[in-house]
């Protein structure tokens, strides 16, 4: 099947078969290997982007659902030179070790800071996370990391 | 400058900016053109004869490029996936090995041991291929309970009452008489569960093979690619080692889980010779439940014998451990020479005795985990030096106290075989004993109890072995490599520098923490330093990541390889300065020489050495680049003491840690930032062990907990944030002084975890993971 989809701003046209899933147009066939699949059962979150504004696990969207969508990947965030608030707080604060999980951990704590207002606090940034698994830091660091974005997100 | 990015900063990682932007490039991030796709088909039951199989409508497949079974590897001379570390039974007969086919040839021996490949031009067609191969399977009663498993079936024909050894350690005569004088005896049965490695990052392999050079190339996700090319070339078969080339790019995660040399990476790299094309796999992460070697897994009794007032006397442990149905690469080495040496834990005690069954089943293979056999050491020994505090109606921190090894006993020589070099256990509990208020636990339990809540504190004060290791220690007691590291530092015509290291970084933060040692010492910026890793075609021949090696053996090899460029740096200075050699020093990034304002920069002497103009070249070579091998005198020996303090609802079996205070002694600190982290992952796992991870096998040999929906990871909602801190005494045998943090917090946690949990309900013991089903059954006084 034939889809338009708009991914970090660029407008595409791919030819998939139907089974195809957003997280492999993504990976495969745009070169956006930042997505990273970690699990079969929609459980590691490593593959979190962002479709019209939520998160989204991309291993779970087929590659049709996200036709005509607006899609953002780690790579449409920032640059290493113009860090988004979310990727600079993770550096500051040391919450990746590996950085397998970093995308997905990333693109899910600004959904969870853009959609809570200022309102998060350590209890809440915990549970907001709990559908992304890190192994490295032990989430310590990442909590840290969420909480002071929180503040740069509202100040920038 | 080297003062804010040199030795003891809290730097910010130069890794970062690729991992935060996406640009990582992990091995399922590569491919080549022409690539063709590997599927595993894998057995479905735990043990079962392959009577035929046939793979004709699996090769006709649509887009199945071919098929290749376990005879196909043996009959082109393929070999056994070794195990590179020889026990000694009682006796004195070395284990006894079964076969390891890296592909299975006639019988399966767990459920997902691979038993065909077949290579498709897509991924899916490779799937289809797959599902198209006719196997019949002859099941035969699988063996999974370990403790029985020494009298069950017989799984491979070499190897009677399914045993590969019966290893024992320590003075039994002398441990023997120690309990016969002992006023108190205190026991226990613990077992310590099967946990499941998941670093996040799958495993992979890209394998390439370059007909015209006749060379191969394997990018694969190993924590010691190294390793990976001698087994391949050496064992296997693959290839001479000179013509295979082994790549770990970035790698997400190992816990070692990564160390080892897998039946899919040796499939894949000689797939890719046979079809002169490239082959690529990636494992689903169900795939990953079923075939990365799991950890721990030990059926445990303990006695620990005491005088009167509560000083230890004698320690015995007779342990039965699970190897899973083969022997993994160190598998053997995991039971024994990391764990029963580190019996003595911090303790003077003075007779210890342990030993050790390895028995096989039809399960996964068990390996080394985060912490290998020292976990399970110190469950052991912190497990029931708090049940004898209780038994004995003792403070559990001063009955520790009591027996602690003390400062002035170093070098400290244990029952066990191992030399502590340093050591200050009484200075880490205290710290800790503050952090945690110990003095206001009273109290708080009280408010609790008012609140019908259960509260409890635990104690664990590990030690652990490190920095692995003495070459000749290790190849005495069987170990089949050496385990000396190397580095190499090259400094560029510019005067930044390059350096190569054979550790491997999968989360470690090599690239920072090498570069401000570099910084440190040469005076360079840190941002002119770049580390380079995971390449056997960049590096000699290293040993790699796991045990905690990396700086104290790794950054060793750095520091003698950079001391050499110093050397030589002020003989280059002293013939452009027209001093002797001897008047030169070096100091802040400048040759200076004695008692004059004559000086040179480092950038000076490094253009000097690539630019030889005024050289001493008839006495010096050209150039600035050295090259170091750092075997360690002896193992390092981190320590520290780990507080836990819980709340537990008697109505809901829930857990809650209230605290956890983590004091470690690693001794010097290049990067706290990057230690603190190290330590929260630790905790985390050991922590998961403790409360919520368990690998379940069914009595037929079927994985329960093959998958995330099963096997339950700690997530951000499980966890409490830590508090982490550090004392120092410096490593007395290393020229950083330093020990190693990788592992201490997956070693020190889970006793003190559990001490907390069975404080709080008034039990002797619970078994981990110590769910709120297992918790509740305790808290109502049953199992």
């Amino acid at each position: 099947m034939e889809i338009s989809i708009t991914v970090n701003g660029a407008a595409h046209q791919v030819d998939v078969p139907a089974n195809t899933l957003l997280v492999e147009v993504l990976r495969e066939r745009l070169g956006l290997t930042g997505t990273h699949v970690g699990c079969d059962t929609s459980q590691c979150g490593a593959c979190v982007v962002h479709m019209d504004g939520d998160a989204v696990k991309s291993c779970t969207v087929l590659a049709g659902q996200a036709a005509g969508a607006e899609v953002t990947t780690i790579e449409g965030i920032g640059t290493p030179d113009d860090l988004h608030p979310m990727q600079a707080a993770f550096r500051q604060n040391h919450a990746l070790q590996c950085g397998f999980c970093t995308p997905g951990m990333i693109m899910s704590a600004i959904d969870l800071v853009q959609k809570n207002d200022g309102d998060l606090d350590e209890a809440a940034v915990r549970d907001g996370l709990e559908g992304n698994l890190c192994r490295c830091t032990g989430y310590h660091n990442i909590v840290k990391a969420v909480l002071d974005a929180q503040q740069s997100m509202a100040a920038g | 400058m080297a003062s804010e990015t040199g030795i003891g900063a809290s730097v910010l990682r130069k890794e970062d900016a690729r991992f935060i932007t996406g640009a990582g490039r992990y091995t399922d991030d590569l491919g080549q053109h022409g690539q063709t796709y590997a599927v595993f088909a894998r057995s479905p039951h735990a043990r079962a004869k392959i009577g035929s199989l046939d793979t004709a409508a699996a090769a006709a497949t649509d887009g199945v490029v071919a098929v290749f079974t376990g005879a196909d590897l043996q009959a082109d001379g393929i070999g056994d996936l070794p195990c590179g570390w020889t026990v000694h039974s009682k006796d004195g007969e070395p284990m006894v090995v079964p076969p390891h086919p890296p592909i299975a040839v006639d019988r399966v021996n767990y459920v997902g041991e691979p038993y065909a490949v077949v290579i498709g031009e897509t991924l899916e067609a490779a799937k289809n291929g797959a599902e198209a191969l006719v196997a019949d399977f002859e099941e035969l009663p699988a063996v999974v309970d370990l403790a029985s498993a020494a009298s069950a079936d017989q799984i491979h024909e070499n190897v009677p009452n399914n045993q590969t050894y019966d290893w024992e350690l320590g003075d039994k005569a002398a441990t023997d008489e120690a309990f016969a004088k002992a006023a108190h005896v205190t026991s226990i049965d613990i077992v310590n569960n099967r946990l499941i490695p998941n670093a996040i990052e799958p495993r992979a392999a890209l394998g390439e093979y370059d007909a015209a050079a006749g060379t191969y190339t394997l990018h694969t996700t190993s924590q010691n690619p190294h390793l990976e090319r001698l087994v391949l070339a050496a064992f296997v078969n693959v290839a001479p080692e000179a013509r295979l080339r082994v790549i770990s790019p970035d790698v997400g995660g190992g816990f070692g889980s990564k160390i080892f040399v897998y039946a899919e990476e040796t499939a894949v790299i000689w797939v890719a010779g046979k079809l002169r094309r490239p082959v690529k796999w990636r494992a689903e992460r169900s795939e990953s439940f079923l075939s990365d070697a799991h950890g721990r897994d030990h059926v445990t009794h303990a006695e620990l014998a005491l005088d009167g007032d509560g000083t230890f006397l004698g320690l015995r442990v007779k342990t039965i451990a699970n190897m899973g149905a083969y022997l993994s690469t160190f598998a053997s080495s995991v039971p024994t020479y990391l764990y029963g040496t580190l019996m003595a834990g911090q303790y003077k005690t003075p007779a210890i005795y342990v030993e050790v069954q390895s028995l096989f089943t039809n399960t996964a293979p068990v390996d080394a985990y985060r912490g290998a056999g020292r976990p399970e050491a110190t469950y052991v020994v912190e497990r029931i030096v708090e049940t004898a505090a209780r038994e004995l109606g003792m403070d559990p921190a001063e009955l520790r106290r009591r027996n602690f090894i003390e400062p002035g006993d170093f070098p400290y020589e244990t029952p066990v075989a191992l030399t502590y070099d340093t050591g200050d256990y009484e200075a880490s509990l205290a710290k800790a004993l503050d952090h945690a208020d110990y003095a206001g636990f009273a109290a708080r339990k009280a408010a609790s109890e008012a609140a019908g809540m259960k509260r409890g504190i635990g104690f664990s004060c590990y030690i652990e072995a490190c920095g692995l290791a003495p070459s000749q220690v290790a190849i005495s007691l069987g170990a089949g490599v050496g385990l000396f590291e190397v580095g190499e530092v090259r400094v560029d015509v510019t005067g930044s520098v390059t350096v190569v290291t054979g550790s491997h970084s999968h989360g470690q933060s090599h690239e920072t923490t090498f570069a401000q040692i570099i910084s440190d010492k040469l005076g360079v910026p840190f941002e002119n330093v770049t580390v380079l890793h995971g390449d056997t075609g960049r590096s000699d021949y290293a040993l790699g990541t796991y045990g905690s090696r990396s700086l104290a053996v790794g950054g060793s090899a750095i520091i003698k390889a950079t001391d050499k460029i110093i050397a030589k740096g002020c003989k280059i200075a002293a013939h452009m300065l027209e001093a002797d050699a001897e008047q030169v020093s070096f100091e802040d990034g400048s040759f200076t020489v004695a008692d004059s304002n004559q000086s040179l920069t480092f950038g000076e002497v490094a253009f000097s050495a690539y630019v030889p103009n005024n050289y001493p070249l008839e006495e010096l070579e050209p150039g600035l680049s050295e090259k170091a091998f750092y075997d360690p005198p002896n193992f390092t020996y981190p320590a520290g003491a780990h507080i836990c303090e819980v709340e537990v609802d008697p109505d809901t079996g829930v857990v809650r840690i209230d605290r956890f205070v983590a004091v470690d002694d690693f001794g010097h600190v290049v990067n706290p930032m990057i230690v603190e982290g190290q330590v929260h992952g630790g905790l985390a796992q050991g922590i998961g062990q403790a409360l919520l991870e368990h690998g379940v096998y069914d009595d037929t040999g079927q994985l329960l907990s093959g998958s995330y929906m099963d096997y339950t990871m700690p997530r951000a909602d499980d966890l409490p944030s830590f508090t982490v801190d550090t004392t120092v005494t410096p490593c007395t045998h290393n020229p950083l002084g330093v020990k190693g943090c990788g592992e201490a917090g997956a070693i020190g946690s889970t006793a003190a975890v559990m001490n907390a949990v069975t404080d709080a309900l008034g039990v002797a013991s619970v078994p981990m993971p110590a769910t709120p089903e297992t918790v509740w059954r305790a808290a109502q006084g049953g199992e």
